[in-house]
């Protein structure tokens, strides 16, 4: 089912009459089937955007739509959601088994089929065989599957997770990343899914919103919004190690670095902001420019350079084989479209499409 | 306006940073001094603090309250075991005429008026005792869960409906009493205006006096005591409601959990712990109800001009401290201890049978 988000805005108002604008005219369309990311940095407006959608907190203003049914005033229990909370909000005093069925008690449902339905979503969640214990004797992971079985039981129209993965350790969460895009493909249930965590939105979503500030930066899949992005925000919030910036000018139509002519550029002469990722730079046996090396990172399969350039310190992270132990100077390229030239005032980016 | 407004609280905020600058400088001091000493202990080995293993470290800590707890509270305990197996024990000069085993405790047992009921009054300090236990616990608890319930959904006046429960908690229980007994009063009472109201009869209808018969005496003390007692047990499970993880309850809005069910599957298995610690210590407060019926009644428990008696377990007891029978003090303690086995069988009743239904 498609969901969409029509100029949904949350204003908070404290007791000392402050307003706060969580969700800022929230414009956006998903499609049926699809899972998208909720990404950006804490107090973003990200759970607030999709306790929004779940119906348990009231927009300020805007619409929720459901397919083709406006939502907006809807109570949470009649929009048919599946919620997973950040850390799970498992009953602490019923049984696995108690606790995906508790949903299902609640609705008109044959209790022969509610318990085929149980067995059957604690089989594709992996917890089959742990249907008898509380949710004190699980493994985060484990607590995980249960919230999303509970979730998932009742057959929601739309899967909502928050946060699912945060209360999890490093190893884990690759592991359940995986498994809720394989849950997620099998059902094929629309999903949103909110983190903080760049690499986790990334690796998990089909397309991805990252949000700053309540307000929408960009809309488009994993892979478009990190080889092209928007904004400077959207460019720094993703990446890891993050992308470098500095401000440089363009003179005559050219970008000048250090009085040099960097590359040609079809941009009025200004101050701009120019970013570069750290893994789009190679090393060059000729051309390129020269950098002093301050610092050699060793990090297995790559190595991580940090080098002074334009008065800033930049990283570059580089074959291992190109780089030998102690080196002083390396010659470095990068391609120009990896370049990303950001207009001063607004911050969107001048360069790319 | 505004600039004077600004400078008031200038002001306060000078005065503010004073005193909190005052009070730094004195902790200062006091540290130093601290320091000092332990510097000036530990230079010359006289830190004996640090020679005493834990345990007795321990005992000088607890000693304070372990002291008082021994001569109020332990010896008595002890006491009443000692005084039970005295035969015709005198208080005044200490004297008894030999030992018995059971015999105080026959007596106790046998006594008119103790589980047999008295002929001239029809009733017994057991039968009493046991009819306020087990009808005034049940009703107040379940009464009080769901008014804490109902508080803790409520948005207007909240702080104003909290009060008002919470009051009977800081009032006097024999004011209380001696304010129901004056609502109850067959002449010109509360109620009976009120039941007037309705077209009933209340000409003669006495509660509390002389007419009263005992189940509408029985009424008035148990509606008392269940009033009296609210007030604690509303606040604990207020509190312990307002403990619970908001997203439990954002959980079961999303599956469309109705209210009732929210109630009974979700609030009360989470708040069992405090509901069983308040069943267990209810039902024990209640089998030691004395002041209630003190304030309705008078000391002797029989309402003037009736022929039964409404007196407890612990009014019995008392009689033999000081009142017509005062100075067996032997029997007393054959009384305190079957009160006290009597708790003590109920309390792990109740503990075995909340084993599967708690969930701590």
């Amino acid at each position: 089912m498609e969901l969409r988000l029509e100029n949904l805005t949350k204003i908070f108002t404290n007791k000392t009459g402050i307003e706060t604008t969580a969700v800022d005219k929230l414009d956006i369309t998903i499609e049926s089937g699809k899972l998208v990311g909720l990404l950006g940095p804490s107090g973003c407006g990200k759970s607030t955007t999709l306790f929004m959608i779940a119906g348990l907190v009231k927009p300020t203003s805007g619409k929720i739509f459901f397919g083709d049914d406006d939502v907006t005033k809807l109570a949470p229990e009649k929009r048919g959601i599946g919620l997973v909370f950040q850390n799970y909000a498992l009953y602490p005093h019923m049984t696995v088994y108690q606790n995906i069925l508790f949903p299902l008690e609640n609705m008109d449902v044959p209790r022969d089929e509610a318990i085929t339905r149980v067995k059957e979503m604690a089989n594709l969640v992996g917890i089959g065989n742990l249907l008898d214990r509380k949710p004190s004797q699980l493994s985060g992971g484990q607590q995980q599957r249960v919230a999303i079985a509970r979730a998932l039981v009742k057959k929601p129209k739309v899967l909502l997770l928050d946060e699912p993965l945060s209360n999890l350790d490093a190893r884990l969460r690759l592991q359940m990343r995986e498994e809720i895009k394989r849950i997620q493909r099998e059902i094929g249930i629309t999903t949103i899914f909110v983190t903080h965590d760049q690499e986790e939105a990334m690796s998990i979503s089909d397309k991805m919103v990252v949000l700053d500030f309540g307000k929408e930066q960009q809309y488009d899949a994993p892979q478009e919004m990190y080889n092209s992005p928007d904004n400077l925000f959207v460019a720094k919030f993703l990446g890891n190690p993050p992308i470098n910036t500095f401000e440089a000018e363009v003179k005559k139509g050219y970008l000048t670095i250090n009085d040099k002519k960097f590359m040609k550029v079809d941009l009025p002469d200004a101050l701009y902001d120019i970013g570069m990722r750290p893994e789009n730079f190679r090393v060059a046996e000729e051309g390129g420019f020269e950098v002093d090396i301050h610092n050699i990172f060793h990090i297995g399969r790559d190595t991580m350079i940090h080098f002074e350039f334009n008065g800033k310190n930049l990283r570059a992270l580089v074959d291992s084989d190109d780089i030998s132990h102690g080196q002083k100077k390396v010659k470095l390229t990068i391609k120009s479209e990896r370049v990303y030239i950001f207009d001063k005032e607004t911050g969107l980016v001048t360069n790319h499409g | 306006m505004a600039d004077f407004i600004k400078n008031v609280k200038g002001f306060f905020n000078k005065v503010g940073t004073a005193i909190k600058k005052f009070f730094w400088d004195v902790r200062r001091k006091i540290n130093n001094v601290r320091r000092r000493i332990s510097n000036f202990l530990d230079k010359h080995n006289l830190n004996f603090a640090n020679k005493f293993p834990g345990w007795a470290k321990a005992l000088i800590y607890l000693s304070p309250a372990l002291i008082v707890l021994v001569i109020f509270t332990f010896y008595p305990i002890i006491n009443s075991f000692a005084l039970v197996v005295y035969q015709n024990y005198n208080m005044t000069n200490d004297t008894i005429t030999g030992y018995t085993i059971f015999g105080n405790f026959l007596t106790v047992i046998t006594d008119e008026s103790f589980i047999v009921p008295a002929s001239h009054t029809g009733s017994s300090a057991v039968i009493n005792t046991l009819i306020i236990v087990f009808i005034s616990v049940p009703i107040s608890v379940l009464l009080a869960l769901f008014i804490a319930a109902a508080l803790n959904s409520i948005k207007p006046l909240k702080n104003f409906f909290q009060t008002i429960y919470f009051l009977p908690y800081v009032t006097n229980t024999i004011a209380i009493g001696l304010v129901f007994a004056y609502m109850f009063k067959t002449e010109g009472g509360l109620v009976n205006q009120f039941l007037s109201l309705f077209g009933m009869d209340t000409e003669g209808l006495s509660w509390v006096e002389s007419g009263a018969v005992y189940w509408r005496s029985m009424f008035v003390l148990i509606f008392y005591s269940i009033w009296s007692s609210l007030a604690f047990k509303i606040m604990v499970f207020l509190t312990s409601i307002q403990g619970i993880d908001k997203q439990y309850y954002q959980a079961a809005a999303i599956d469309a959990t109705p209210r009732n069910r929210i109630f009974s599957k979700i609030t009360v298995p989470l708040i069992s712990p405090m509901i069983f610690y308040i069943l267990v210590t209810s039902v024990i407060g209640a089998f030691k109800i004395y002041n209630a019926i003190v304030a309705l009644f008078g000391v002797t428990g029989q309402p003037a001009g009736v022929d039964y008696n409404l007196q407890s377990i612990v009014m019995y007891i008392y009689k033999f401290i000081d009142g017509s029978n005062a100075g067996n003090l032997s029997v007393a303690a054959a009384g305190s201890l079957i009160l006290f086995a009597i708790i003590l069988v109920l309390t792990l009743v109740q503990m075995q049978v909340s084993k599967k239904r708690v969930h701590y």
